[in-house]
């Protein structure tokens, strides 16, 4: 599906994004980074205390979209394009990945980058290369 | 567990996931003509992060002029400074996954509201691969730490 360049929306839900790592930082003094979140969110050994704010922030990106999508009047959350069967590999990949590399496009590639970590810096230049690689070549020989 | 850390989770994860709803983020086909160098470029992904790390960055120079987090007795950082095989083949690893089907972890999370076949079975793969990763990183880390025969 074509997309259009928007450049002010982008720049609005980047600073909203922004706000939201000020917060989880400055008011509970941890990294809003989903993959970590979510894993420890589900793992049995994690603590009540420690499982309920994490719940409660992915129950809130949960409805973040919700909320913007009926102030803006539109459907902003879409389908992706993939088949199903690929999206079970991406998932598996997504998964594997950012577990192995102990963070994501958050908690690496915002958060980490802001903080001029090297892990971060690294991770982050190493899944945006993959990614390219991936979406520009394997997308055209998939037909997604 | 008090109620106003909760909130505050609950508000950050709002923003966030507001944040992603409205760059366009929860709409995989926008992500996959950022990667897709070849096609009709969307580059709205790169004004995210231009737009999303000044805002951090501001967030952790603030917190070093503070003792600590308002609700918390201190910030938590990641300590790990390995430039490693793992973070390197796991960042690879997660690219790929990414450019196949445009999702990442938070955009894929904050999708639930509108949830779809197609979506639960990719959270599902993701939950898979993320608990399938616990599992390996720690064995490999047990095997390494163990003497090697003479």
């Amino acid at each position: 599906m074509e997309t259009s360049f928007t450049p002010l929306a982008a720049i609005a839900g980047g600073g909203l994004i922004g706000l939201a790592v000020m917060l989880l930082y400055l008011g509970l003094g941890r990294i809003a980074g989903v993959s970590g979140m979510f894993t420890a969110a589900i793992r049995p050994s994690t603590g009540v205390g420690e499982r309920a704010w994490r719940l409660a922030f992915l129950a809130g990106l949960l409805l973040g979209p919700l909320l913007a999508s009926a102030a803006l009047n539109e459907q902003l959350v879409r389908p992706s394009p993939a088949e199903t069967p690929l999206l079970v590999l991406a998932g598996l990949l997504v998964g594997l990945g950012t577990g192995f590399a102990n963070g994501c496009t958050s908690g690496h590639g915002v958060c980490g980058v802001a903080r001029l970590s090297r892990r971060s810096l690294v991770a982050t230049a190493t899944f945006m290369t993959a990614g390219f690689v991936t979406a520009s070549l394997l997308r055209h020989l998939v037909e997604v | 567990m008090n109620l106003s850390k909760i909130a505050l989770a609950l508000v950050s994860g709002t923003l966030f996931g507001a944040g992603l709803a409205v760059s366009g983020m929860t709409n995989p086909s926008k992500v996959l003509n950022f990667l897709d160098l070849s096609g009709q470029w969307d580059p709205s992904l790169a004004l995210v992060m231009a737009s999303a790390i000044p805002v951090a960055t501001l967030t952790f120079n603030l917190a070093r002029r503070r003792q600590k987090p308002v609700f918390e007795p201190k910030f938590v950082l990641p300590q790990n400074t390995k430039l490693d095989m793992r973070l390197v083949a796991g960042s690879a690893l997660f690219g790929l996954g990414w450019g196949l089907g445009g999702y990442c972890p938070g955009p894929a999370v904050a999708s639930l509201g509108n949830p779809s076949l197609p979506l639960f079975a990719f959270l599902a793969a993701m939950t898979v691969g993320l608990l399938v990763s616990g599992k390996l990183a720690a064995s490999l880390d047990t095997t390494s730490r163990r003497p090697q025969p003479a």
